[in-house]
């Protein structure tokens, strides 16, 4: 499996509002931040709920507070599917 | 978003999988009452105090249970596992300078295997909103004022990993047995919203 990202790159999340199924949250949307690991390959969600299995790299990215909501000092880390993300 | 799953149409769909598999006699009630039954039996908070108390009283296994927790489990007879599928699981440590909170945000994801029954709250919208946003707000609400100087980190189990904190060793107990130290550790103070 191929990944696109290293630890330590930096990535945007998409911007897009799907009509089905995805397990990237609303708050971390079209959003800024930073590779800190890999999270194994795993089927993509958005698409596993339509019974199509489709295994692909899952990264831990970490944002700032002020990133996602424009205010706060800590930071949060989600799993994200290689789908979700593109170049910062 | 589904804060109660026995009404949610996939808990519906199992119920009506489950009568056609039991009137074909593929399946024997009993049969999946005894692996469910086996699974709630083995979750329990205990697991996850035990893991603690360990990793307090031996760095080496502290350290493996950091790199790689899935690996480090089975050393304490542990899995993520429980007869249903195995979760990837990470767990993060508390020291003077960061605070570690799980949450998720999507529905209600929780290393059930390690800490048993998640607690209603954990599973509320107003916890699962909030304590991204406003962790430190959402901490002192439960009587844990931090630092100004510790820095929060709040992990989002909103995919496939599940995430457990490793709370910082209470000061004054270097005489407990590792026993005695498991008998501190809580469910919140593994979940983040307390200290131990």
């Amino acid at each position: 499996m191929s990944e696109r990202y290293r630890t330590g790159d930096r990535v945007r999340t998409s911007t897009v509002d799907p009509d089905h199924h995805t397990r990237l949250p609303h708050y971390a949307r079209g959003r800024r931040g930073t590779v800190i690991g890999h999270d194994g390959v795993h089927p993509l969600a958005d698409l596993s709920a339509r019974g199509i299995q489709q295994p692909q790299q899952v990264y831990l990215v970490r944002f700032s507070a002020r990133e996602l909501f424009g205010h706060g000092d800590h930071s949060v880390t989600l799993s994200l599917w290689e789908d979700y993300l593109s170049d910062e | 978003m589904s804060d109660d799953h026995d009404d949610s149409p996939i808990a519906a769909r199992v119920r009506e999988l489950e009568a056609v598999l039991e009137e074909k006699g593929l399946l024997d009630p009993r049969e999946l009452d005894q692996v469910l039954e086996a699974f709630a039996h083995r979750a329990s908070p205990a697991n996850g105090f035990r893991v603690a108390a360990r990793a307090w009283v031996d760095p080496g296994y502290k350290a493996r249970l950091l790199e790689n927790a899935n690996e480090a489990l089975p050393e304490l007879g542990l899995s993520m596992g429980g007869g249903l599928q195995v979760q990837r699981l990470h767990v993060v440590e508390n020291t003077e300078d960061v605070h570690n909170v799980i949450v998720c945000t999507l529905c209600s994801c929780y290393p059930l295997s390690l800490l048993g029954p998640s607690p209603t709250w954990y599973k509320s919208p107003a916890y699962r909103s909030r304590v991204v946003s406003h962790p430190r707000e959402v901490l002192e609400q439960f009587g844990l004022t931090l630092p100004e100087t510790t820095r929060i980190e709040v992990w989002d189990a909103n995919a496939e990993s599940r995430y457990m904190v490793l709370p910082r060793r209470p000061e004054g107990t270097e005489d407990l047995t590792e026993a005695e130290l498991a008998a501190r550790v809580t469910r919140n103070g593994l979940i983040g919203t307390a200290a131990v």
